[in-house]
């Protein structure tokens, strides 16, 4: 196998740098490197191939593994044979560019997505739980009645050794957490767990050294093993997806600086004030800095969510964030790249804490259940005083080991794991299970405009005047095809002419327009201004002609909203919801919007980052609200951080999206109003699982007050409350999504 | 009656040799990614000279 050609350019210089290579690779020695890369290009099977057969197309690399769902690739290589940065260059010539921003240097990697110990505690317990089961039949099918003594007692013992790993290691965690809750003063959701199984476990024990019995060791090793598998389940997230990321995963790690005439490929921690840098085409700009040289036509769409690409001329300032659009420009940084306008956003004091997960309404009905479950024990220990006060501790102790907490835990972990799933389904991916509460809370919703309600760019354009003639058209794109700015290139699209007129005479202002001579016409194409000399209101972004002095027309360039946005918005209006739009666009869509969003809505333009973050913490603190943000690019990142649940909407998952909540593709923003109905169905499904474990408890709590609790009743109600209940709200969430059409 | 002590001992062992299994599966990273080994499978290994 062969690559045929070779990468060219110099885009990865700053890969030779050592310091920046020792930051990126996992493990370094002088014949052995190796490093993981994300590949946002990976999509089939065939790719794995490809990639997977690097050794054959270079000889430096020892061994390439590709992690096809976290779209990641894993490479060791031989230094002395092949750089990291020709790896990278293989890597991009081949078509699979790696992923390498600032992020990548920093030095905390993505940790392991599964906790290993995790399921070594569930295989011990499992293991455990199913073994002291096996040796209990004996017990339970004689009666309580071994006859063979020596055969009792080593079941007995056999049971003990095996559940010991299980309280002491596999079980731990949740006494720990029930202690430290504890000693702050508060029944936190594993203490009714610590308590069923730390008192099934000491009777047992009790029990089987006395010889007074058999114990519910196989119920109590049951207990610990249904919870890890729930708390496992609960853990468990979309491992292709950062729902964490900062500007650090947006910024490039490589810049061009020119230094006296000469282009060297540095790393951008290494930008310093003063230092002249060269953007091309398509390339980011990492810092606020000053035009010195070329067009610069920043498009900001990202970052502020205007539509336009704004020029700038000679040494007006830059901030970082924007893509140039043309040509390439030359810049001087002012500012260092962590201290530049948009990235101080992060500076902000709700990017440093994380968000408060407000206490799921599960936790207050624990401990109801926890103090029921005591009235009970206290209720029963009174009667049995009163008929035979030596069963006492039997009756009390029954009643705490029967009583079953895990199913009201089970019940809500398994019901959010199987919506997330739909969710999932739907193409909108949510960071945890809480996230689906806080979706449920939500009584306002706070819209972004650009690429959230309308796609990124302009997409639609119109000619308003007379129609074109075909001459005309023919000129205009001949005109517009010298021309790189934005609206030049999308008039080009939108004119469908063949032929392209030679260009006499080209002239083009910056920020203004073109004048152009054309098969003896004279054409002048730019703003109103341009065109009449006197600022029109802006109420659209156009582009106004003129040919041969004589008006034509104008183009009017608008945003296309995204699929059936209005019925959205009108399916949510009817389920209460307040809606809000914040841009950071200028008005000009203004009255789209309000005849999209009704009267009522509040819309505010012009908005810079903290003014969004603001405008939530106002909602939320003044007003009382919980907000629901929807955004896309880093301008609504402080935004999404703020408000209760932060949706960052997406057209491609691979690229990059701000910290948020949760990400939906934006094709699917249609089934917002389906999603938020869901999400509201999940307390209605967790209430009647509820009930279904009420019966169960009633069922076990009724043997146990009334001492008839065997072993073998207990060792049956455990697992089959457990699964039953699994069983039920799985089944139930699904149809629920199947209701909603999800 | 020694028999199903015995037994009892065989059958201990066995399930322990699955459990140590388990946990060595899922040290040995078996578990970490359960999609690419299953396309890894299908390509062809050309006879290498």
């Amino acid at each position: 196998m062969t690559a045929k050609g070779k990468f060219s350019g110099n885009r990865f210089a700053y890969l030779d740098d050592e310091t920046t290579v020792k930051k990126i690779v996992s493990f370094s020695s002088n014949t052995l490197m190796t490093v993981t890369f994300y590949l946002p290009q990976m999509h089939c099977a065939s790719c794995v191939y490809l990639l997977e057969n690097l050794h054959r197309i270079n000889a430096g690399v020892i061994k390439s593994q590709t992690n096809f769902q976290r779209k990641e690739i894993f490479i060791s290589f031989n230094p002395q044979i092949i750089s990291l940065r020709k790896v990278v260059e293989l890597l991009s010539f081949i078509g699979y560019e790696p992923l390498i921003n600032l992020q990548s240097t920093t030095t905390e990697k993505k940790k392991v997505a599964v906790n290993k110990t995790a399921i070594y505690k569930i295989g011990v317990a499992g293991f455990a739980f199913a073994n002291i089961m096996m040796l209990s039949f004996p017990e339970y099918f004689s009666g309580g009645h071994i006859e063979q003594q020596g055969l009792k007692q080593t079941f007995s013992y056999l049971i003990f050794a095996l559940s010991l790993p299980v309280l002491f290691w596999s079980a731990s965690e949740f006494f720990i957490s029930a202690f430290k809750g504890f000693r702050q003063g508060i029944i936190n959701i594993d203490a009714p767990i610590a308590l069923a199984s730390l008192i099934a476990f000491s009777r047992s024990y009790y029990e089987i050294l006395t010889g007074s019995g058999a114990g519910f060791l196989d119920s109590a090793t049951g207990i610990v093993f249904f919870m890890l598998v729930g708390r496992w389940f609960q853990n468990k997230t979309y491992d292709s997806f950062s729902f964490d990321r900062d500007y650090k995963s947006y910024f490039p790690l490589g810049v061009t600086k020119i230094l006296n005439g000469i282009e060297k490929q540095i790393t951008v921690t290494q930008l310093q004030k003063g230092d002249t840098i060269l953007i091309r085409n398509g390339e980011l700009i990492p810092a606020d800095s000053v035009l010195k040289k070329g067009a610069a036509n920043i498009d900001y769409s990202f970052i502020s969510g205007e539509n336009l690409p704004v020029s700038k001329l000679n040494g007006e300032l830059i901030y970082a964030g924007g893509k140039q659009a043309g040509t390439t420009i030359e810049l001087e940084v002012v500012n260092d790249v962590s201290q530049s306008y948009i990235t101080q956003l992060w500076n902000n004091s709700v990017f440093r804490n994380a968000k408060n997960t407000k206490e799921s309404f599960i936790h207050p009905w624990s401990r109801y259940f926890t103090i029921m479950l005591f009235s009970i024990a206290i209720g029963g220990a009174i009667f049995w005083w009163f008929v035979n006060p030596a069963m006492i501790l039997h009756v009390v102790t029954s009643v705490l080991i029967v009583a079953c907490p895990c199913s009201l835990l089970l019940s809500a972990t398994f019901t959010f794991g199987n919506m997330l799933r739909h969710f999932g389904k739907n193409k909108m991916y949510l960071k945890n299970n809480s996230v689906i509460e806080s979706l449920a809370k939500v009584n306002t919703i706070v819209f972004d405009k650009t690429g959230t309600l309308t796609a990124q760019h302009f997409n639609d354009v119109k000619f308003i005047g007379k129609e074109l003639s075909k001459e005309n058209a023919t000129v205009i794109k001949s005109v517009c095809s010298h021309s790189s700015h934005p609206l030049s290139k999308m008039i080009c699209d939108f004119l469908k002419a063949d032929e392209k007129l030679f260009v006499e005479k080209f002239e083009e202002i910056k920020g203004r327009g073109i004048i152009a001579t054309i098969n003896n016409h004279v054409m002048k194409i730019g703003s109103a201004n341009f065109i009449f000399n006197a600022d029109a209101p802006q109420q659209a972004t156009t582009v106004h002609i003129e040919v041969n002095h004589v008006y034509v027309g104008h183009f009017e360039f608008a945003n296309q909203y995204r699929k059936n946005v209005d019925k959205t918005i009108n399916d949510l209006q009817k389920m209460n919801y307040e809606l809000h739009v914040l841009s950071g666009d200028n008005d000009s869509e203004k009255n789209n919007l309000q005849k999209l969003f009704g009267e009522k809505a509040v819309l505010k333009f012009n908005q810079n980052p903290q003014d969004k973050l603001r405008y939530i913490e106002h909602l939320q603190q003044d007003k009382n609200r919980k907000v629901l943000m929807l955004g896309d690019g880093l301008n609504d990142a402080g935004a999404l951080m703020q408000s209760d649940a932060g949706i960052a909407v997406t057209d491609n998952t691979a690229l990059f999206t701000p910290a948020c909540d949760a990400i939906l593709d934006g094709n699917k923003m249609e089934k917002l109003a389906a999603f938020m109905r869901y999400a509201k169905s999940e307390k209605k499904i967790v209430a009647a699982s509820f009930v279904l474990s009420i019966l169960y408890n009633i069922v076990g709590e009724s043997f146990a007050v009334s001492s008839h609790l065997s072993p073998m009743v207990a060792a049956i109600l455990m697992p089959l409350s457990s699964i039953s209940i699994v069983l039920f709200v799985t089944a139930a969430s699904s149809f629920s999504a199947r209701k909603m059409n999800l | 009656m020694s028999a199903i002590f015995l037994l009892i001992g065989a059958s201990i062992l066995v399930a322990g040799g699955f459990l140590v299994a388990f946990l060595w599966s899922v040290k040995n990273g078996q578990y970490d990614d359960d999609y690419t080994p299953s396309v890894r499978m299908l390509f062809d290994n050309e006879i290498e000279k």
